[in-house]
């Protein structure tokens, strides 16, 4: 592998869910020649994770974050494009390959509370993965790997049991076990979304340190932006399965081009009482991601809706830099360009939003 | 001048154990919300703050007693009214909660319309036609279609179930609401524009708020007055500028710093040691003083009382170094200063 390669690679991956499973249902889809209804909970989605970097992606509840993590760590087959770890594609692994794959790539989930065995103390908690995975290890590789995310003394943890740890300790155990089998991705379910303020500072300066300290890229999903741009150098946006914009952590928050991050912005209460914050106007809440609205996603509640938004907008730079994305009519002069609109567009004259 | 909806005044809950041990949830805690006020409490999880919130209308648990000091609503003492008084004097008439989860809080069985209708029944003359009606309008002011009165709770978004709960706790005008983390199950946006309603709630309704919460940005935001609470011990109340501008107690200082805040993120947050004491027994000492940079063996040795803060006494902070913090904690008080907001329109 050579330095440069991207550690992983989401090539136009969709993951799609039938909504019935009956047999009833299948043979009426198929004598009335109607495809089966389908949740597209993830669909033509992209992504690359370069090495040392942290992709954040947000978006509210049901947009499809959990789905794209589970997606990428193979709980799901993708029903379409193309997922490459290391420069291979995870269709072609075989079982050995899937085994290292689980050993390079770790996860963190949301829920400390629910996420470690609570009859494994901690000792055995982190011994496990290594004993799955055939490393060699000792006691003192244990207790050094929980100095390393803050658990000190070690020896007074290593035999404790969840139920005997406070929520952030618990966390960071969980981090442990993610991180001692020396991986190179760690996917992050809202890691910090249980935990009480005080403790969610740790945990987030600790994932923060990850990458520096141990090398390892992250993709970190969650629905608040303000902790995302703590960790993430790159944020993705994600509505309704696609991500619709995507930029540098700095870039997006200072200048954001879709009209949904600038509504998910302008919503993220500001801890200053001096500050005179300007209420996002969007309504509503996103769509069944079902019966999806033709074209693009965000329309129904879109303040800047136009005629052109019943046709898919393309991935568009905004500023011609090649460094950010975004899914947006507004951004691309549609005369110059042929995408996604498959006949000629009338001039948009921007409606009144409903 | 200050005209009090709600004082507490030096109170102590506890709750009973079968082995005696009882734990101390509150101990002497004083504030007061003036009338009209939107007032925030703010605190990590197992501070008391639901507890004060119990202790209010009445809902405590069965081994749970307000064991001194004095609840006044109104100007009356209200700490140790019978099950039946609360129901008589306050409860929905005067005082309405709007609890953590809408989702539990509705019965799923029984339509919206006839939870309204039961409501009525219990606390007012409102014929079966009345009733609905009265929620038909409710319904508009929270911004939720008419038509869906007669839904089930499960036909509704959680950002829909939590306008209903609005409405509810609306429906016999109160004079104060008690907000219990409103919004920590929704959605940013929705989030957002509950909080909108709810502000808008305070000169529509002539409301007064005790607004629970562990988001301390969302309390800057939309309160006039708050208290920070650690470990049963109420921390500093104040204006909500004033505590923001001059916090003096360390919980209040830390807790605002660890606070992420979108538009500096390069900011390093502060991080507060340790955990809060298990409130076992008598709590003769300062609940934060095993966790702060600052604790000196005095903290350890009596509950600390209140001391002004700039000679305001609406501001007080419960910390016997609230004089000296001001240089203690210099590093972590000047930060808005220096630092220049990312966010589009401020730079």
């Amino acid at each position: 592998m050579s330095a440069d390669e991207p550690v992983l690679e989401l090539e136009s991956m969709d993951k799609h869910f039938k909504t019935t499973s009956s047999f009833v249902e299948t043979v009426k889809e198929t004598v009335f020649g109607e495809g089966p209804k389908l949740v597209r909970a993830v669909d033509d989605l992209d992504m690359t994770l370069e090495q040392n970097q942290v992709q954040g992606v947000i978006g509210e509840s049901g947009c499809g974050k959990t789905t794209l993590l589970r997606t990428v760590m193979g709980l799901y087959d993708p029903t379409g494009g193309d997922i490459r770890f290391q420069g291979q594609s995870t269709s072609e692994f075989g079982k050995a390959d899937w085994k290292e794959f689980r050993r390079k790539v770790q996860i963190v989930f949301q829920d400390p509370f629910n996420s470690l065995d609570p009859k494994f103390s901690v000792r055995r908690t982190i011994a496990e993965p290594l004993e799955i995975h055939d490393i060699d290890y000792d006691r003192s590789d244990i207790e050094e790997m929980l100095e390393k995310v803050g658990l000190t003394p070690a020896s007074q943890y290593i035999q404790q049991f969840p139920n005997q740890l406070s929520g952030g300790e618990k966390q960071r155990v969980a981090i442990a076990r993610a991180l001692v089998t020396d991986p190179e991705v760690i996917l992050a379910d809202e890691p910090s979304s249980m935990l009480d303020v005080s403790t969610q500072a740790e945990i987030l300066n600790l994932l923060n340190g990850l990458t520096s300290e141990f090398g390892v890229s992250m993709i970190y999903i969650s629905h608040d932006l303000s902790t995302v741009s703590y960790i993430c150098d790159e944020i993705n946006v994600m509505y309704l399965g696609r991500i619709v914009e995507k930029a540098e952590t700095r870039e997006l928050l200072s200048d954001p081009k879709h009209p949904y991050t600038k509504a998910l912005i302008q919503s993220i209460p500001i801890p200053d009482p001096h500050h005179d914050r300007e209420r996002a106007t969007i309504g509503g809440e996103p769509g069944d991601p079902i019966d999806m609205p033709e074209g693009c996603r965000f329309k129904t509640r879109c303040p800047e809706r136009m005629d052109v938004c019943d046709h898919t907008p393309r991935d568009v730079d905004p500023d011609g830099e090649g460094e950010r994305s975004v899914a947006c009519h507004l951004y691309y002069d549609h005369e110059a360009t042929t995408g996604d609109a498959e006949e000629p567009v009338e001039e948009h004259t921007p409606e009144t939003p409903t | 001048m200050t005209d009090p909806i709600l004082e507490f005044e030096d109170v102590d809950i506890r709750y009973r154990t079968e082995k005696g041990n009882d734990v101390h949830a509150v101990n002497d805690a004083s504030f007061s919300i003036n009338r009209h006020d939107y007032f925030g409490l703010v605190g990590e999880s197992g501070c008391g703050k639901s507890t004060i919130a119990d202790a209010i209308v009445g809902g405590l648990d069965a081994n749970g007693e307000v064991t001194s000091g004095t609840i006044r609503y109104k100007g009356e003492e209200i700490q140790d009214y019978s099950e039946k008084e609360f129901n008589r004097n306050v409860r929905w008439k005067e005082i309405s909660v709007i609890p953590q989860s809408s989702m539990n809080s509705l019965d799923p069985v029984m339509k919206l319309s006839n939870q309204a209708v039961e409501m009525a029944k219990y606390h007012t003359d409102l014929t079966k036609t009345e009733a609905v009606d009265r929620l038909r309008e409710l319904f508009e002011v929270v911004g939720l279609s008419e038509s869906r009165i007669h839904d089930y709770p499960h036909q509704f978004s959680g950002g829909m179930q939590q306008r209903a709960i609005i409405a509810f706790a609306l429906y016999l005008r109160p004079s104060l609401i008690i907000a219990d983390e409103p919004t920590t199950a929704l959605d940013v946006i929705m989030q957002d524009q509950i909080i909108d309603y709810i502000n808008g709630l305070k000169d529509d309704w002539d409301i007064s708020m005790l607004m629970i919460t562990h988001d301390i940005s969302v309390v800057f935001e939309n309160c006039d007055s708050m208290a920070v609470m650690h470990g049963g011990q109420v921390a500093e109340t104040g204006s909500v500028v004033d505590v923001f501008d001059r916090p003096r107690h360390p919980y209040a200082i830390l807790l605002q710093n660890a606070f992420p805040d979108v538009r500096f993120p390069d900011r390093e947050l502060a991080v507060i040691d340790g955990h809060p004491p298990q409130l076992r027994g008598e709590v003769d000492f300062c609940t934060f003083a095993d966790r702060c940079p600052w604790a000196k063996p005095e903290c350890r040795e009596g509950a600390p009382d209140p001391q002004a803060v700039a000679g305001d006494d609406d501001h007080q902070a419960w910390c016997i170094r609230a004089d000296e913090m001001e240089e203690l904690a210099a590093d972590h008080l000047d930060r808005n200063a220096t630092e220049e907001s990312i966010l589009e329109g401020e730079r």
